[in-house]
């Protein structure tokens, strides 16, 4: 639900606050709902606040499996009737 | 016995001085501030003749009288200053395009200001330097001018309202009533630039991004362009609403429909992810300095290729086609494959966070 | 931009549609209800709608905290501004939501009222700060993404001894609203709103985690696969719901693993337990009155809460006679059945929020999709 992004941090300030960058935008956001966020880290940014940090391997899973369901699919449809 | 020195008045104070009342009370203050500051970047031979109105040579374009284009346009932007430009080049660019995108040559500007109390008159001097050069570099003189101060209060700092003047040769129409099912609808150049530019500096949306406003006066190219002898339909520029309005506003002017394709409509990747930011989409965001171009199917090779030689066009792309249409929708085609309407917001587009 | 474009492949967009294709049994009809706004969004946006079979239907859940705000809530933080003179701090979606006496926050704004647009509570935080003489409240909407900031921000004004901040907290929880569609007679009894399925909400799940959930999938034997936000994340949860029907199981299965776990974030949720509480009900527009729905803020952060500062007095609205928000929000109607769309109701002048917020059924229908209903 709702309008979030995900984010790269690219520094980890005080006060549990964060420097985020998306395709070279710049942000400060907070990170007041996390722990133990390191710089390098992808987190889901919501209003000014990273709520999770993003998984890369399930990323890659995700990705892998939409390709492999694709294929499937592609090759399913040619079989169709 | 001391000596009075005639005629001696003491100079604006441009560091720390800030407009006052008598700035516009038509008394020696104003006239002051008009000839140390106004005359003085803007000068030339007709501002200089000092006259309540600047008496101009008849318009005409080789040697033939031609017709008259007239445009104005009220700036009221806000902050002042953004990256890539200000209010006052954005004054001159705004109004120049207008008369241009009509087809003809801009030749004259009048710029009147409406000045609040206690603007500080380092930010005047910049805004009316920048005026100057835009001009300057566009070769269209302010001619005429007009300066009114509010009490503090009731004015956002300055408030420029520029008209500009053009001449229009025989033989050429353009216009947003005159597209038809067919023509190829093309822009020239990334979209979204200058609203980004402007949200990444407004107080509550601050923002680090590299993006500067794409504030530029068009009528180069857009002479360019004529010059190939294409058929061109309508060109304007995509300014309040972005994309999406304008292409709306001709689609209903000319009783058609629109088909964009969305993969080759050009965003740069920090606009587009300002928009992320945001919630916002890119084709409903402020342009400044781009282009859309209407022109029949058989000319869209020549028009692009006119418009990528010149520096203000060199990302100048196709982005779709004009359909019939009763409803007059704009569409468009998803990077996705599907497809839907690109609709003609109601008002500005508004940051979200669902 | 990285985890963005590469879910928006249109490439992989195509394997999957042809998969869903391959993969819908001839004859058999498969009903989804998306139960977030973003996810409504992302179909209108990207005209998903155009790659699914014709047996797919989606159905626009309550899923917009805009859509399900009662005008009686709005109404409130209009009094605020215009009448207690408050800086009454909001995000953007809620400007344009039509409330009583022909008002909305923005036209209130025109009328006087300090009403500024803010894009996080930090904001209006600074705000407060930056203006001790002024009472500054914050409008809070939305579901449990949007509760855990809030939390932050009231606790923060405490610790930081912030006397002129408050919040008027209108924030619904998601489960309700999946109960309360369940248990309509619609649905239950009468079946003539068929639902197979759900897509979970993408980033409300990020914060309370895939075990919610459960209970819906076994109560009510229906299955439920959370969706990340992107157009190819709703697809896949598609042909995922597809094959569950399918195969007639009825479970929960977590498509956006990239972020949601089964527990969530506890931090946020611990958060949020801290400074909130349970309402014994809550009106919401569309559903009428949910019990256990919402939240308000607790006796201890009292101080924080403008309803109790302000002795605020709700008042319940009814809607417009002709408006079939309710009905659209149960998605028992779609917009076109709606009297009012597209003449009277349009997003130039909205009659109800569905119309308001892009999520809303209607506003993404009229926007994006209302050339369908002309060819």
């Amino acid at each position: 639900m709702c309008l979030a992004i995900p984010v790269k941090v690219i520094e980890v300030g005080a006060d549990d606050t964060a420097i985020v960058d998306l395709g070279g935008v710049k942000k400060e956001i907070s990170l007041a709902l996390l722990a133990d966020v390191q710089v390098g880290d992808y987190v889901i940014l919501h209003v000014g606040y990273a709520l999770t940090k993003l998984d890369p391997e399930e990323a890659e899973k995700t990705l892998a499996l939409f390709a492999e369901l694709g294929e499937a699919g592609a090759s399913g449809a040619t079989a169709a009737p | 016995m001391a000596e009075i020195k005639r005629g001696y008045v003491r100079p604006l104070d441009l560091k720390q001085g800030r407009i006052d009342l008598t700035h516009g009370s038509g008394g020696r203050s104003m006239v002051q501030l008009i000839s140390e500051l106004f005359a003085k970047h803007l000068g030339n031979e007709y501002l200089g003749q000092g006259n309540d109105g600047a008496v101009m040579p008849a318009p005409t374009v080789d040697g033939r009288a031609g017709r008259i284009v007239m445009s104005t346009d009220c700036h009221v932007v806000s902050p002042l200053f953004f990256p890539g430009g200000d209010i006052g080049c954005l004054s001159v660019h705004g109004t120049i395009n207008d008369v241009a995108v009509m087809g003809a040559a801009p030749l004259y500007l009048a710029a009147g200001f409406v000045l609040e109390e206690g603007f500080p008159l380092a930010d005047l001097a910049r805004i009316v330097e920048s005026m100057a050069r835009a001009a300057h570099e566009a070769g269209v003189p302010v001619v005429t001018g007009d300066t009114k101060v509010v009490e503090r209060g009731k004015g956002d700092g300055v408030f420029i309202t520029t008209t500009g003047v053009g001449v229009l040769r025989d033989g050429v129409e353009l216009g947003g009533s005159r597209v038809r099912p067919g023509d190829a609808v093309i822009v020239s150049g990334s979209m979204g630039d200058h609203g980004v530019a402007i949200m990444s500096k407004r107080e509550n949306l601050s923002f680090d991004a590299p993006i500067e406003s794409d504030t530029a006066a068009l009528h180069g190219m857009i002479a360019d362009m004529l010059a190939t002898g294409a058929d061109l339909r309508c060109l304007r520029d995509p300014t309040r609403g972005g994309l999406a309005a304008t292409l709306n506003e001709i689609a209903g002017q000319s009783g058609v429909g629109m088909m964009l394709h969305e993969k080759a409509i050009p965003v740069k990747q920090v606009v587009a992810a300002a928009c992320e930011f945001l919630g916002l989409d890119p084709l409903y965001v402020a342009n400044e300095g781009k282009l859309i171009a209407i022109c029949a199917a058989g000319d869209t090779e020549r028009v692009l290729a006119a418009m990528r030689a010149h520096p203000l066009g060199r990302e100048a792309a196709q982005i779709g086609e004009v359909v019939a249409d009763d409803h007059h929708f704009v569409q468009l085609t998803t990077s996705f494959g599907g497809r839907r309407i690109v609709d003609w917001l109601a008002g500005d587009q508004l940051p979200r966070i669902c | 931009m990285k985890y963005i474009d590469e879910f928006r492949d249109g490439e992989l967009a195509k394997n999957l549609a042809a998969s869903i294709r391959a993969e819908v049994e001839p004859g058999r009809s498969y009903s989804f209800m998306e139960f977030c706004g973003g996810h409504t969004h992302a179909i209108s946006r990207y005209g998903l709608s155009d790659l699914l079979p014709p047996a797919v239907h989606m159905v626009h859940g309550p899923g917009c905290p805009v859509c399900v705000l009662p005008i009686g809530r709005v109404d409130l933080a209009i009094d605020l501004a215009l009448n207690h003179g408050v800086i009454l701090c909001t995000y953007g979606d809620t400007l344009r939501i039509p409330a009583s006496d022909g008002l909305s926050l923005m036209k209130a704004k025109a009328r006087g009222g300090d009403v500024r647009m803010v894009y996080s509570t930090i904001d209006a935080l600074q705000i407060a700060r930056d203006n001790p003489q002024r009472e500054v409240v914050f409008f809070a909407i939305g579901f449990e993404t949007t509760t855990p900031p809030t939390a932050v921000a009231i606790q923060q004004a405490e610790a930081g001894g912030l006397r002129n901040f408050s919040v008027l907290c209108c924030h619904v929880l998601t489960p309700s609203a999946i109960s309360n569609i369940l248990e309509s007679p619609e649905v239950r009894q009468w079946g003539t709103v068929p639902l197979d399925g759900f897509i979970g909400p993408a980033h409300v799940s990020t914060v309370i985690g895939s075990r919610p959930y459960e209970f819906f999938a076994e109560e009510y034997r229906k299955p439920v696969v959370i969706a990340g936000f992107e157009p190819l994340d709703v697809m896949q949860a598609i042909l995922m719901l597809v094959r569950q029907v399918n195969e007639g199981r009825a479970e929960v299965e977590n498509e956006f693993s990239r972020a949601v776990s089964r527990d969530g974030n506890l931090k946020a949720q611990d958060r949020v337990a801290e400074v909130f509480e349970l309402r014994r009900e809550f009106e919401w527009r569309g559903l009428s009155v949910v019990p256990y729905s919402a939240l308000k803020i607790r006796q201890k952060y009292a101080a924080f809460d403008a309803e109790r500062r302000f002795k605020l007095d709700y008042r319940s609205v009814p809607d417009n006679k002709a408006c079939d928000c309710g009905a659209i929000l149960r998605g028992v109607k779609k917009p076109q059945d709606c009297k009012l769309f597209g003449t009277v109701c349009t997003p130039e002048n909205p009659i109800g929020s569905c119309m308001v917020s892009s999520e809303g059924a209607c506003a993404a229908h009229y926007s994006y999709g209302r050339y369908k209903d002309m060819h």
